[in-house]
């Protein structure tokens, strides 16, 4: 069970990939219509589809 | 040496921790109203259209030319008798439909103006809808300004302030943490202090961007009155000239004419809204067309046309400047409606689970804070009964 401390990059790792998929979702809509939008649903979508994954997956 | 930086560390993770709390704390309960009130306001077109009748405009082919926009005041305003125009704005949801914003004087506050709808085509009424005593409305007074005015906004933006800090003081605690934990551990067995600590901090890393993006345009929104007031006094007074404080004349041109002039000037745009004058987006003797760009980008973007309407004649044009451009931008940013519907969907999502995070946040500091009160009355041999595992 005991195991040595996490480094910052790798804490910070999954919020910064999420962090980034927000932003390119955010931008891609605004972007265009037609395929941008449906980049801006998928990217902005990723991150509260990794939530609900997390929420919803068998107990640890 | 190495316990030395510990307690170093472990003070300034202290202080992070009493600047999450408190800032938190101080705009919670606001940022809560924002939330559960922004929720339906994502959907304000879809509510309105289910609560409310609304005669719909005649179905064209693509391509059928505009009715002359003075007959399609004329047709709105046959409705508003003893009323004053001040607003002609195309409406961006329905292209086929013109609002006509009225107003019991010319350079009357505009905020509560009802708005007749025209068909642009057929330039036929359609229909004066009393937007004020909708469900929509009432959230979003009570979302934007509590009902408060401008104070009310203002107070508001402050509170978004906060709500930034909250967030970025919320990343720096959440590094220690997390660092025996992988990312998205919620330890369902545990206490349930640690079980909502758990979803705290999954659910706060994974909306951090968005909130923050919303959170920070939101606070620009609150602006809105103070960036058109410096516009006033800055741009459009330079542009105005000569002209400034000049009264509002009685007779004035045809707005056709002065649309089309200003179509001239700027042949690649298309018209958003027009200000009629003595209005505040204009001057008193001054048409303002406000034409806006074609693509989804520039769509946001507006660029004033000043025509004289004593005389119709071309006054100037400029670009705006940088902080009016800013709140324009940020406006898309803060309402999620520029991406359809599964965008709207999914700006619902994020929502609900930033009110996940204040909610937990929340329970956090009650329950702990209880704790600590247990705490410091315990006897001494009790204390370790009550900590926190």
């Amino acid at each position: 069970m005991r195991r040595p401390p996490r480094s910052l990059s790798k804490i910070f790792m999954a919020p910064a990939v999420l962090g980034a998929m927000t932003t390119i979702g955010l931008i891609a809509a605004l972007a265009g219509d037609g395929i941008w939008d449906v980049i801006g649903w998928l990217a902005l979508g990723t991150p509260p589809a990794v939530a609900f994954w997390f929420l919803l997956r068998p107990t640890v | 040496m190495v316990s030395e930086r510990h307690s170093v560390q472990a003070k300034s993770v202290r202080r992070w921790s009493w600047v999450h709390t408190w800032s938190s704390l101080i705009c919670t309960a606001f940022l809560l109203m924002l939330c559960i009130t922004g929720l339906p306001l994502i959907f304000h077109d879809e509510i309105d259209d289910l609560l409310h009748e609304s005669v719909p405009a005649a179905a064209v082919p693509a391509g059928t030319p505009a009715a002359d926009l003075d007959k399609v005041v004329a047709a709105g305003m046959a409705h508003a008798p003893g009323e004053f125009l001040q607003f002609i704005i195309w409406d961006r949801d329905d292209p086929n439909v013109a609002l006509l914003s009225v107003a019991k004087a010319p350079d009357a506050p505009s905020q509560n103006n009802r708005m007749p709808r025209v068909d642009l085509h057929t330039a036929k009424f359609l229909d004066a809808p009393d937007v004020t005593g909708r469900l929509t409305y009432f959230l979003l007074v009570l979302h934007s300004e509590m009902f408060a005015g401008l104070p009310g906004k203002l107070f508001l933006g402050l509170m978004g302030l906060l709500f930034a800090v909250a967030i970025i003081s919320g990343v720096v605690v959440y590094a220690p943490a997390m660092r025996k934990l992988d990312f998205g551990t919620v330890r369902t067995r545990r206490t349930r202090i640690i079980r909502w600590l758990d979803l705290h901090n999954l659910l706060g890393a994974v909306t951090i961007v968005w909130a923050l993006v919303v959170g920070f345009t939101g606070v620009v929104n609150t602006w809105a009155d103070l960036v058109l007031r410096i516009w006033q006094s800055g741009q459009l007074t330079e542009m105005v000239g000569p002209f400034k404080g000049a009264a509002i004349p009685k007779n004035i041109v045809s707005v056709q004419k002065a649309a089309a002039t200003a179509q001239e000037k700027l042949p690649s745009m298309t018209p958003s809204f027009i200000a009629y004058p003595g209005t505040a987006f204009t001057s008193t003797t001054h048409y303002a067309v406000f034409m806006r760009g074609n693509t989804p980008v520039t769509a946001r973007l507006l660029q004033p046309v000043l025509i004289d309407a004593r005389d119709g004649r071309f006054t100037d044009t400029r670009e705006l400047p940088w902080y009016v451009t800013a709140l324009l931008v940020s406006q898309p940013l803060h309402f999620g409606d520029y991406g359809g519907m599964p965008f709207k969907i999914v700006w619902a999502l994020l929502d609900a689970l930033t009110i996940a995070v204040l909610g937990s946040g929340l329970y956090l500091w009650v329950k702990r804070h209880k704790t600590v009160r247990r705490e410091t009355r315990a006897p001494v041999g009790h204390t370790a009964k009550a900590t926190v595992p």
